[in-house]
């Protein structure tokens, strides 16, 4: 691993972003948009925004960056340049860092501009501090990234890849204790969503919602995401190949 | 040393099928060895090989005396894939200092690779602006900006006008000249006079491993369009005979 190299890569993925101009408005307008429908759409029931917009500011940054870092990572396996890549100096792990930090870098200005918004505009209110806040929904953007980067593998064009957003996300989605109370779920499916991220992502933020301080189970789900992110990095680092047929 | 690559009986498959049937060749250090043979006979297979991304069944290839595609040629040999591979959504400057920095090189250096290949008035272009001939040097440039020991071009001429295809040439001599060796893959038949060596292939099969003078001598024609052909042909006979001797001991 070469720190000169994984900066490079971040910085040659984030020179690429900022010739897209209309993915980085796509970026930051989307999510703030819908956090601002669920505002007027719950104006009645304060109490049911703050608990529903709060774990939207966790999910919207996840499926986002899921599937840009899905596509991105498709389009460099596709256009040959990571072939080239394999034959220069550059390590795998070099590269696939470089995906995270450059994604994670855009993750963080939109978890900093929907939270601040939700906080200051859309009148989001949580017992527990908002930097808190702040920080899950960074960690849930890296851990779409990171699960992007790695479901990139398993698609061969960018028709397969959006669509591991509805196979991937969805279930976590539905699953995570938004809907229905996880202890609540039927004895199977409460076990499904022990194993799935975001559950753990949607149970820190309502600790911080809930609880003035942060509490010890926000911080072991907090562990459990960046222990996610770690092992979807390694296993997206498995699947490069230098030889392939 | 004498080779820049040593090939000995290797063999690709690609499934059930063989992509390539014991090859043994090599390449001579300082070179301009041409790769030849039409469209689908394993040129590029051949040359992922020599750069270390193609799975191989057996044989070895050794470059520059190590393995193929192992850690100490990753400074020393430089790849340009037929399909170019550079970055749309990047301009050919930042395309360019991004390989040059992966070797530790100096944006300056970038910078001469891009004149190298003649791009210096659209350097600051998107490369996903540029035409196809254009398109195809950027990525050029991003193969030679490390000024490799061994360079492998998979048809770096397809798609250029003779005045730019010329000066290309010009050029990769002017690499063999300070010391480089070059793998230039083609499917055009006048290009192959230009090289030192000749590696003709067909249907994955190595058929020639000459200079163009014998290739011209051995078919007994100046013309290599025709004396690629009686080789060809040569070959039939010689599969058509094997074949027959073969059914004739079984």
């Amino acid at each position: 691993m070469s720190l000169r190299l994984t900066f490079g890569t971040a910085g040659r993925i984030l020179r690429q972003l900022r010739h897209d101009r209309r993915t980085i408005a796509l970026i930051l307008v989307v999510p703030t948009v819908l956090l601002t429908l669920l505002r007027y759409l719950y104006d009645d029931n304060p109490p049911l925004f703050d608990r529903v917009g709060l774990i939207m500011l966790g999910v919207f940054p996840l499926v986002i960056m899921f599937l840009l870092t899905s596509v991105a990572m498709l389009r460099e396996r596709t256009s040959g340049t990571l072939e080239r890549l394999l034959t220069t100096p550059i390590g795998k792990v070099d590269i696939l860092l470089g995906y995270g930090i450059a994604f994670a870098v855009a993750a963080a200005v939109q978890a900093v501009t929907v939270s601040t918004l939700a906080f200051w505009l859309l009148g989001l209110d949580t017992l527990g501090p908002a930097w808190l806040v702040g920080v899950i929904a960074v960690g849930n953007s890296v851990l779409g990234m990171a699960l992007g980067l790695l479901v990139s593998a398993f698609a061969d064009s960018e028709f397969q890849a959006v669509q591991f957003m509805p196979a991937v996300v969805l279930p976590q989605v539905l699953l995570c204790g938004l809907l229905q109370p996880r202890d609540r779920m039927p004895g199977w499916m409460e076990a499904i969503s022990d194993v799935m991220p975001m559950s753990y992502a949607v149970q820190a933020l309502t600790e911080v919602g809930t609880h003035t301080d942060p509490t010890s189970i926000m911080w072991r789900d907090l562990a459990i995401i960046v222990g996610c992110v770690i092992v979807a990095l390694l296993l997206g680092a498995a699947t490069l190949r230098r030889r392939t047929a | 040393m004498s080779n820049a690559v040593e090939v000995e009986h290797l063999v690709i498959a690609r499934g059930k099928r063989r992509v390539l049937h014991d090859f043994t060749c090599t390449v001579p250090s300082g070179s301009v060895t041409g790769l030849l043979g039409p469209s689908g006979s394993g040129k590029t297979t051949f040359m992922r090989a020599v750069v270390g991304v193609q799975k191989v069944a057996s044989g070895t290839v050794t470059v520059l005396g190590h393995p193929a595609g192992s850690k100490p040629l990753r400074d020393k040999v430089g790849y340009l894939t037929q399909a170019p591979s550079v970055y749309a959504d990047l301009t050919i400057r930042e395309n360019t200092r991004y390989f040059a920095s992966l070797y530790g090189l100096s944006a300056k250096q970038a910078d001469a690779a891009i004149s190298d290949v003649g791009l210096s008035q659209a350097k600051d272009q998107l490369v996903g602006q540029l035409s196809g001939g254009q398109r195809a040097r950027a990525s050029l440039a991003c193969a030679i900006v490390s000024k490799p020991s061994l360079l492998v071009l998979d048809e770096p001429t397809v798609g250029q006008d003779p005045v730019l295809r010329n000066e290309l040439w010009q050029h990769f001599y002017a690499l063999a000249n300070a010391g480089s060796t070059l793998l230039v893959s083609s499917h055009v038949m006048d290009e192959a006079g230009r090289c030192d060596r000749l590696l003709l292939i067909r249907e994955g099969y190595l058929i020639a491993d000459q200079t163009p003078a014998e290739v011209r001598q051995s078919a007994g024609t100046d013309d290599l369009d025709e004396a690629f052909l009686r080789l060809v042909q040569a070959q039939d006979t010689k599969k058509l005979a094997q074949a027959q001797d073969t059914k004739k001991v079984g």
